[in-house]
């Protein structure tokens, strides 16, 4: 490897982190739904992509980034309020296949949706006003906007994590996902938790969407390869454990981006491989609890 | 028979054949195994390229080009059921797609023999004979009664596989893992069997739309594709025997007016199907059957 400086690298393995931080998020969201309502959302790619469009219109038109950041999650959030209450939630108890099923065709509404109301073409990506340029990281000039990236995740992170752990609310959450009789007995209102929680799950996506949407292009499409790669981070993570999904996303962010450092050819392929790795070896995942899935 | 003479041009009625057929072999698994697939769309991608290369780098003959993509889509299904069939539930349908995407980069990648992003181009067969009879494959009937031969016969083995001893085991998983594998059967190898079968079935439809096409579209690896044959199964009814062809058939021929009308297809189809999955999840043709009190399942 000559010619392969450390600071090269370092500069790969920031942005693997980068990279990884929108994986994380995503799973991260997956998980939630996931771990609450034992449904996994396929149209998560989806609204990733929807929130990048409504990220990229509203930067657009208010030429305000914070603005657009608070009012992209909060769109995309509504989109799945409606959808859990009058598409998911007739279909609880009829089997596992079937919400998952329905948000496929959801998936297929919202991509034609956003090509009827943007074009097939997609929008050009914008860099927010003073996150453009580069920086210096100490071993060289890195992205400002991929520090911004990270530093914006590892808060979002906090703030989730925070709010499940800290909170009241949270604490409802968490005896939701362990026991819904009970909760129910205690004379909560069960059905109000999973809406929130998928609303909040659509909302983390959504956010991801408009994160991620200065380093790629924005077209309709976007939402696919991301929800293969999403569920890659949710099987090498552990089908629901919020930290097996951050970690297994940041893996699989470096894992990308170092391979396209040394066989640029594989760098698509080597994030399958990982997880048909991790399949072998430990099939309910590095954070799974055993027998769950597997 | 007469089939082609029903739709508007024969194009159409060779599509339903092969996506029909598609479907089917996807319901074998879905449908009959209570597995739920979204990666299926690679073995119609390995079917159509491997006879697609046969045929357009090697000059093998059309049959033994067939014959390849079959084997081939056979061998992807044991190294993606290998993997997949160790998960169970949501699980195993996240990783199939996932697999799914790995095939799709790996002909993607492979652009001297695929051609890549363009789709391999120039699959052509002309003339042959059989027992002495020319057959013009450019002749749009006579490559209808081709397909539909190799069709045929790829539904009459389905309906060996489901009335054979295999057949009844499989539902009996469905039904009830734990309990299929405390009366003694190998629920991990019936799986993977039937995972093989259902990949070979539907590498026989990626060869035959290979031939029908003449090319082979990157799209057919595509994620959607797997999706397309979700919903067939869906729409006509999943776990019985002709569900699939039937929404196959209800599909292209929606999608064939549709499109006359207006470019956003996806949006009607979607619609469509969640509406299918809300309020009739047993599809056109199940529907049908439970009205006329036929059941198909000897289990139930």
């Amino acid at each position: 490897m000559t010619g392969l400086s450390f600071e090269l690298f370092c500069m790969q393995l920031l942005t693997g982190i980068s990279l990884g931080s929108i994986y994380a998020l995503l799973a991260l969201g997956l998980c939630l739904i996931f771990g609450m309502l034992n449904v996994v959302n396929f149209a998560h790619g989806a609204f990733f992509m929807v929130g990048a469009f409504l990220g990229v219109y509203f930067l657009g038109i208010t030429g305000n980034f914070w603005l657009s950041l608070l009012i992209t999650p909060l769109l995309t959030g509504c989109i799945g309020l409606v959808t859990e209450r009058f598409l998911v939630r007739p279909l609880y108890g009829r089997g596992i296949d079937y919400p998952l099923l329905l948000t496929f065709g959801l998936s297929y509404v919202l991509i034609e949706a956003m090509r009827v109301t943007f074009g097939i073409e997609g929008l050009p990506s914008i860099t927010p006003e003073g996150l453009g340029g580069a920086m210096n990281v100490g071993f060289g000039y890195f992205p400002k906007y991929r520090i911004f990236l990270i530093g914006a995740t590892a808060l979002i992170l906090f703030v989730v994590w925070f709010f499940i752990q800290k909170t009241k609310y949270g604490l409802i959450i968490k005896a939701g996902a362990a026991d819904q009789e009970i909760v129910k007995v205690l004379g909560i209102d069960i059905a109000k938790v999973w809406l929130f929680v998928f609303a909040l799950g659509c909302a983390i996506a959504g956010l991801s969407g408009i994160l991620a949407s200065p380093t790629r292009s924005v077209n309709p499409e976007m939402g696919i390869p991301i929800l293969a790669e999403s569920f890659v981070v949710t099987v090498v993570g552990g089908m629901g454990s919020p930290v097996g999904a951050v970690v297994a996303g940041l893996l699989v962010g470096i894992v990308y981006s170092m391979t396209s450092l040394f066989f640029p050819d594989f760098a698509e392929l080597s994030i399958f491989a990982l997880m048909a790795v991790v399949l072998i070896i430990r099939p309910q995942g590095l954070f799974g609890k055993a027998g769950a899935m597997g | 028979m007469i089939f082609p003479f029903l739709m508007p041009y024969e194009a159409l009625a060779v599509n339903i054949l092969i996506f029909g057929l598609f479907a089917m072999g996807f319901n074998l698994l879905f449908g009959y195994m209570g597995l739920l697939s979204f990666g299926h769309a690679a073995f119609l991608g390995i079917g159509g390229y491997l006879t697609g290369i046969s045929i357009v780098h090697y000059s093998l003959p059309w049959g033994l080009a067939i014959l390849i993509g079959v084997i081939g889509a056979a061998i992807g299904g044991l190294l993606m059921g290998f993997l997949a069939t160790r998960t169970r539930g949501i699980y195993f349908s996240m990783v199939t797609l996932a697999l799914g995407q790995i095939v799709y980069f790996i002909f993607y990648k492979a652009e001297s023999l695929t051609g890549g992003e363009n789709g391999l181009r120039g699959v052509r067969v002309d003339n042959f004979e059989i027992f002495g009879i020319p057959v013009d494959l450019l002749n749009p009937l006579a490559k209808y009664y081709v397909i539909l031969f190799f069709v045929v016969l790829a539904i009459w083995l389905i309906s060996r596989i489901l009335n054979s001893p295999l057949g009844a085991v499989m539902e009996a998983i469905r039904e009830n893992e734990k309990r299929a594998a405390a009366c003694g059967y190998d629920v991990a190898r019936t799986k993977l069997l039937v995972f093989i079968l259902s990949a070979a079935i539907c590498g026989l439809a990626g060869s035959l739309r290979a031939l029908h096409l003449s090319i082979v579209p990157i799209d057919s690896l595509n994620y959607l594709q797997s999706g397309q044959a979700v919903m067939m199964s869906i729409l006509g009814g999943m776990g019985t025997f002709f569900g699939p062809f039937v929404g196959a058939a209800v599909m292209l021929f929606l999608e064939d007016i549709v499109t006359g009308y207006t470019k956003h297809w996806m949006a009607v189809v979607g619609i469509v199907f969640m509406f299918f999955v809300l309020f009739f999840p047993k599809g056109i043709w199940g529907s049908i059957l439970s009205k006329l009190h036929i059941s198909q399942d000897s289990s139930q």
